[in-house]
C-alpha cells in the first residue's frame, strides 16, 4: 500500500450526482497532473440505494482501483430521507456512513454530511475511529447548500471540503464547473465550493493535511475516457457510421456513446424492437455497404446469435460488442463478471467463424475497437468485442496522442464497378460471390446498386454464385475456405501485438488473466516482485482466433501459472487449455464472482496463499482457488 | 456516382433479366400459389422502371423465402422471420435502392411478428409481400397464425383453438401507409398492386394469398374473390383510415367464410416515409449513406478533432 496517492470515494444514493460529481474531480486531478482511475460502484436502482464511486490518484501510472481507500465524503442519501418515507428501506440514512468503513484505510479521513447523516448511529463509530487513526470531520454540508443555493449543491460543498483537507487547489475544479456548468447555477455552486473551502481552513488548521493530494506532472495532454468512450471513438475512427441497438446495461453506455455522435458525422443510430432486430439490421446496413455495428449485454447478446450465424455464413462485415454483467439470465445488471466469455464463443449453430476480441484496458479498447473493424472488413467475418461493465465504465487518463490517427473506413475486398467488369470474378456470366479458391480465404464481394455484381447471400449452404447447394464438394470448400479465415486472421493478429506483459521475463512464475482484470494483475505482479517474488504476467487480448503459440511460450517458461479470472467455473483457464492441449498440472485458477472486481491484494495475497503456500486459502478474501490437475 | 450505375439507370428491362440463367428451377409444387408472386415480381418491376441491379430482394425462411432463388436481383435470403430487420437498415444504408421484402404467414406474422409490426409502424420506404397460404409450407405442413380456429394438423390435431391472426388491420393499426391483399388466381390485380406497392413511398404490406395445395388441401384456391374497389357493394373510402379499418375487418371475417375480398384497402400518400421523418430531424445524411465509403473526396472525421476536448 503505498501514501503517494489519494483514493477517494463519495458515497451517496443512486441519482444523487455521485458519478458527476466524481468524473469532475477525476477530471480536476487529472488536470493539476496526476494518473487517475475510477471506479463505480452502484445497485441497480434509478433512484435511492447505496451507491459510491472511488477515484485513485497518483503521480504514478494507476492501473486499478487499488486496495482501500484513504478518504471518505460521505454524503447522504436524498431519496432515503424522502417525504416519501415509505420508499425507505432499513437504515438507508446511514449506509453512505456505515457501509464504507470497512475499507478505510487506517490514518484515512472521513468527511460526512452531518446535515443528512448521524455518526452516532453507528455502532461503534467513535471506538472505530480511534483504533484506526480516522480523522473525522462532521460538516453541514446540507444546510450549507441550502442556504446559499439549493441542497443538491451539497456535492461541490463536499468537493470544496475535500480541497481544504488534502491541501488541493481550487482552481482546476472551478475551471471544469465553468466548462461544464450553465451560468444560472455556476455562480451559487462557485460560492458553495469556496464557502466550504475557506470554512475548513478556518475552522481546522489544515496547514499538514491527513491525507495529501500527491503532486504530479504530464509531458501531454491526458483525456479522461471510460472503456465505453473508447470502443465508440475506434469505430468512429475505424468508419463505422450504422449502428442499431436494443438498451440492456451495460452495453447502453456505448449505444449511446455512438447515437449521441452519428448524426454529427452523417451517420446512422437506430434504437429497434429487439436484439434480433438490432443485429440483423447490423447485418442488412453491412450488406448494402456501410460499416455497421451492434452489440448488447447477456440476454440480449443471446438474442442474437441467430444474425451472428447469418453473418458468419453470408461471411457479411460487421462488429458486435457484448458488455458482460454478472449472469445467468438478468444477474446482476450492474456488476462486473466475465462469464460470458463461453456463451460469446460458442454460441449460435453449426462450425462457425467469428473472432473474439477482449481488450483489457480504456487505451486497448480504442485499440482494439479499430482491430475488430478492420479484421471484420478485411476478412468479411463477424467480431465481437467483449469487455465487462467495469472495463466499460471505469474512468481512466489516456494521452491524447493515443487517438491521434487516420480513419480507415476502407470496406476491405469490396469491388469497384470496373473490377467487376473483369475476370476472374465472373464466370458463365454470373458473379462469383463466394469463390472457392482464394488466398486467405476471402473472396471479394460486392454491394447492392453496383453494375455487374448481382448477387445472392443466403444463411443456407451456397455455391459459388450464392445459390443454395448441398453438394458434398461444395460444402467442404466452402467450409475450408471459411475456416482459412481463422488463419490468416492469426497471422495478421501476431503483427497487432495485442497482449499485454508485465514482470520479469525471467520470471519463475506466471499470470494468466484477460480482459478488465489486466491492469489489476499487472499491479499485483508489480507489488509481488517488490516483495521479492519472481512473477510475471500476460494478459491475453485474442480470444478467438487464440494466441496458441504466445501463451504456450509463456507457460513454458514459468514453473506454474494462476490464471485470474472475474467467473465461477473458471471458463478462460479452460479456453487456455483447450488451445494448448495440455500443461493442465501447470495450471490453477484464482476466481473472484460475488459482482465486485479483484483488487490488486486479492491478486498478490491469492498468489502467495496459491503458489508459495501451496494451499489457496488467502483468508479474508472472497476469492476461490481451484488447483491445477492432478493437485 | 459511378459506383452505384445500375441504380436509376432509365432502359427498357426485359422480364427474362430477372430469371437466373443457370440453375435452379423452382423446387415449389406443381400447383404452388408462390408461382404467382414470382410472376407478378417479375412483371411489376420492368414496369416501376427498376433493374433487377437496383434491387434487394430480402426474404425469410419457408417456401416463400426461395423467392430469392427464382428472381435474380441482389438478394438476401437470411433467417426465420427476420427479413425486414435486414431490409430496413439496407434501406437506410443506400435510399436509392428498390428494396422488397418478402416470406410466408408464419415466418412474416409468426416469428417475425414483433418486426413486421415495428416496421409498419415506422413506415419504411419499401414493399412487404406476405405469402399467406393458411400452413406452414416448408416443414411439412403445420398450423401458421392465419390458419382457420379448428385448423387441424400434426401440431394441431384436436383442431386449432386460436382465432386467426388479422394481418391487414395489424399494418394498418402498426402505422403501414399501404395495405392490401391480392391472391394468386388474379395475376392482373396481382400485378397491379405489386406495381403500386414498389411505387409507393413508405410501408406497402402486400398480403398475397397464394395456395399450398400440397399442405393445405382443404383451402379454398381464393375464388371467386371479388375486388372490394371495382365492386358497388362495397363503397369505402380507402384514404380513409377509420373506413379503411372497418372493411379490412369485414374482409378479414369473411375470408374465413368463403368470401375472398381483395383490393386496396388503405392508401395514404401522405404519411412522410421513415427515411424523410430521419432526415427532417438531421438523423440521416441527404446523401446516402452508402455512396460515401466509395466518394475518394470525402474527408472521414476522427474522434481526434470532433470529441476529445470534452475529455480533456
Ligand atoms: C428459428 C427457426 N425456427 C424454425 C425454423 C423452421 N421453419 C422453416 S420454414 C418454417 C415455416 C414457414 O412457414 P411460412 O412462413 O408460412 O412459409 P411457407 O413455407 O408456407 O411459404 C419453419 C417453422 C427455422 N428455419 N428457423
Ligand atoms: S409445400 Fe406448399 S407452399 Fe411449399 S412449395 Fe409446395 S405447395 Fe408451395
Amino acid at each position: 500500500m503505498t501514501d503517494d496517492e489519494l483514493i477517494w470515494r463519495i458515497s451517496g444514493g443512486s441519482g444523487d450526482g455521485i458519478a458527476s460529481t466524481s468524473q469532475n474531480f477525476a477530471k480536476a486531478l487529472m488536470r493539476s497532473g496526476l494518473n487517475v482511475f475510477t471506479h463505480r460502484h452502484y445497485p441497480s436502482r434509478i433512484r435511492g440505494g447505496h451507491t459510491y464511486t472511488e477515484v485513485r490518484a497518483s503521480a504514478d501510472p494507476v492501473e486499478s482501483r487499488g486496495d482501500g481507500y484513504n478518504f471518505l465524503l460521505a454524503l447522504g442519501d436524498s431519496f432515503a430521507r424522502n417525504p416519501q418515507e415509505e420508499a425507505v428501506y432499513g437504515n438507508e440514512e446511514i449506509k453512505p456512513l456505515s457501509e464504507n468503513l470497512d475499507e478505510l484505510r487506517e490514518g484515512g479521513v472521513i468527511v460526512y454530511d452531518e446535515g443528512l447523516l448521524d455518526a452516532s448511529e453507528i455502532p461503534n463509530f467513535e471506538e472505530r475511529a480511534e483504533e484506526n487513526d480516522w480523522h473525522v470531520y462532521p460538516l453541514d454540508l446540507r444546510g450549507l447548500a441550502r442556504d446559499m443555493g439549493r441542497e443538491v449543491m451539497r456535492n461541490t460543498a463536499g468537493v470544496g471540503a475535500t480541497c481544504a483537507l488534502t491541501g488541493m487547489e481550487l482552481d482546476h475544479v472551478e475551471d471544469l464547473m465553468r466548462d461544464a456548468m450553465p451560468e444560472k447555477i455556476l455562480e451559487p455552486n462557485l460560492e458553495i465550493l469556496e464557502t466550504a473551502y475557506d470554512q475548513v481552513r478556518e475552522e481546522y488548521d489544515v496547514d499538514a493535511p491527513d491525507v495529501s493530494v500527491p503532486t504530479g506532472e504530464h509531458d501531454e495532454t491526458q483525456l479522461l475516457m471510460s472503456g465505453s468512450d473508447a470502443i465508440s471513438y475506434g469505430a468512429i475512427d475505424e468508419g463505422c457510421r450504422f449502428i442499431a441497438g436494443y438498451p440492456m446495461t451495460p452495453w447502453t453506455e456505448v449505444f449511446t456513446i455512438m447515437t449521441q455522435n452519428l448524426p454529427k458525422l452523417g451517420g446512422i443510430s437506430e434504437q429497434v424492437e429487439d436484439e434480433i432486430a438490432a443485429a440483423a439490421l447490423a447485418v442488412g446496413a453491412s450488406h448494402a455497404g456501410v460499416k455497421a455495428m451492434s452489440g448488447s449485454s447477456g440476454g440480449g447478446f443471446a438474442l442474437m446469435s441467430e444474425p451472428l450465424g447469418l453473418a458468419e455464413m453470408t461471411e457479411t462485415p460487421v462488429v458486435l460488442v457484448e458488455a458482460m454483467r454478472a449472469g445467468p439470465s438478468t444477474g446482476m445488471p450492474t456488476k462486473p463478471e466475465q462469464s460470458d466469455l463461453e456463451h460469446v464463443l460458442y454460441t449460435s449453430q453449426g462450425d462457425s467463424q467469428r473472432v473474439v476480441l477482449a481488450p483489457g484496458t480504456v487505451e486497448e479498447a480504442y485499440e482494439q475497437s479499430r482491430i475488430a473493424f478492420r479484421l471484420a472488413y478485411e476478412y468479411q467475418i463477424p467480431t465481437i468485442l467483449l469487455y465487462d461493465q467495469k472495463l466499460g465504465g471505469e474512468l481512466t487518463n489516456v494521452p491524447k496522442s493515443h487517438f491521434d490517427r487516420d480513419p480507415n473506413p476502407d470496406l476491405g475486398k469490396t469491388l469497384s464497378e470496373d473490377a467487376l467488369a473483369d475476370e476472374p470474378h465472373s464466370g458463365d456470366g454470373k458473379f462469383h460471390r463466394f469463390q472457392h479458391d482464394v488466398d486467405d480465404g476471402v473472396s471479394p464481394r460486392s454491394v447492392p446498386g453496383q453494375k455487374g455484381g448481382r448477387f445472392l447471400a443466403t444463411g443456407n449452404e451456397h455455391d459459388p454464385t450464392g445459390h443454395i447447394s448441398e453438394s458434398p464438394d461444395n460444402r467442404v470448400a466452402q467450409i475450408d475456405r471459411r475456416t482459412q479465415k481463422l488463419e490468416a486472421i492469426r497471422a495478421d493478429l501476431d503483427g497487432e501485438d495485442t497482449g499485454s506483459y508485465a514482470g520479469p521475463e525471467d520470471a519463475e512464475y506466471g499470470i494468466l488473466t484477460f480482459g478488465s482484470q489486466q491492469g489489476t494483475v499487472e499491479e499485483a505482479v508489480g507489488r509481488l516482485n517488490e516483495a521479492g517474488h519472481s512473477v510475471k504476467s500476460y494478459g491475453v487480448s485474442d480470444m478467438l482466433p487464440f494466441p496458441t503459440e504466445q501463451v504456450e511460450a509463456f507457460v513454458e517458461s514459468v514453473d506454474e501459472v494462476l490464471v485470474v479470472e472475474m467467473t465461477a467455473s473458471g471458463q478462460f483457464r479452460g479456453l487456455v487449455q483447450k488451445n494448448l492441449g495440455r500443461y493442465g498440472e501447470k495450471l490453477s485458477s484464482l476466481l473472484k464472482y460475488n459482482g465486485n472486481p479483484f483488487e490488486p491484494a486479492e491478486v498478490v495475497d491469492g498468489f502467495e496463499a496459491a503458489i508459495v503456500e501451496g494451499d489457496g486459502d488467502a483468508s479474508g478474501h472472497q476469492t476461490t482457488f481451484v488447483p491445477a490437475a492432478g493437485d | 456516382m459511378s459506383t452505384f450505375s445500375a441504380i436509376g439507370e432509365e432502359r427498357e428491362i426485359d422480364r427474362d433479366e430477372y430469371t437466373p440463367g443457370v440453375e435452379p428451377q423452382p423446387t415449389w409444387c406443381p400447383g404452388c400459389g408462390d408461382f404467382s408472386v414470382l410472376k407478378a415480381l417479375k412483371q411489376a418491376l420492368p414496369e416501376v422502371g427498376r433493374t433487377p441491379e437496383e434491387t434487394l430482394l430480402c426474404t425469410g425462411i419457408g417456401c416463400s423465402g426461395k423467392l430469392n432463388s427464382y428472381l435474380d436481383t441482389y438478394g438476401f435470403h437470411t433467417i426465420h422471420g427476420r427479413s425486414l430487420p435486414v431490409a430496413r437498415a439496407a434501406k437506410l444504408a443506400n435510399p436509392d435502392l428498390e428494396v422488397i421484402a418478402a416470406g410466408g404467414d408464419g415466418d412474416g406474422y409468426g416469428i417475425g411478428g414483433n418486426h413486421f409490426v415495428h416496421t409498419a409502424r415506422e413506415n419504411h420506404d419499401m414493399t412487404y409481400i406476405v405469402f399467406n397460404n393458411e400452413i406452414f409450407g416448408l416443414t411439412k405442413g403445420q398450423t401458421s397464425p392465419t390458419s382457420p380456429k379448428g385448423h387441424k394438423s400434426k401440431t394441431q390435431p384436436h383442431g386449432s383453438a386460436k382465432e386467426p391472426i388479422k394481418p391487414l388491420s395489424m399494418s394498418l393499426n402498426a402505422g403501414a401507409s399501404y395495405v392490401a391483399r391480392t391472391a394468386a388466381v388474379n395475376p392482373n390485380q396481382a400485378k397491379e398492386i405489386i406495381t403500386e406497392a414498389i411505387e409507393h413511398d413508405g410501408f406497402a404490406h402486400v398480403d398475397f394469398l397464394t395456395q399450398c395445395p400440397t399442405w393445405n388441401k382443404d383451402a379454398r384456391q381464393y375464388v371467386p374473390y371479388i375486388d372490394v374497389n371495382d365492386s358497388d357493394d362495397y363503397e369505402f373510402d380507402k384514404t380513409d383510415r377509420v373506413e379503411a379499418q372497418e372493411m379490412m375487418r369485414t374482409t378479414e371475417e369473411a375470408l374465413y367464410d368463403g368470401e375472398v375480398l381483395t383490393g386496396r384497402f388503405y392508401v395514404d400518400e401522405d404519411r412522410p416515409s421513415y427515411g424523410q421523418e430521419k432526415r427532417a430531424i438531421g438523423e440521416m445524411p441527404e446523401e446516402p449513406l452508402a455512396e460515401r465509403y466509395w466518394d475518394d473526396d470525402y474527408e472521414w472525421e476522427r474522434s481526434h478533432d470532433m470529441f476529445l476536448d470534452k475529455h480533456a
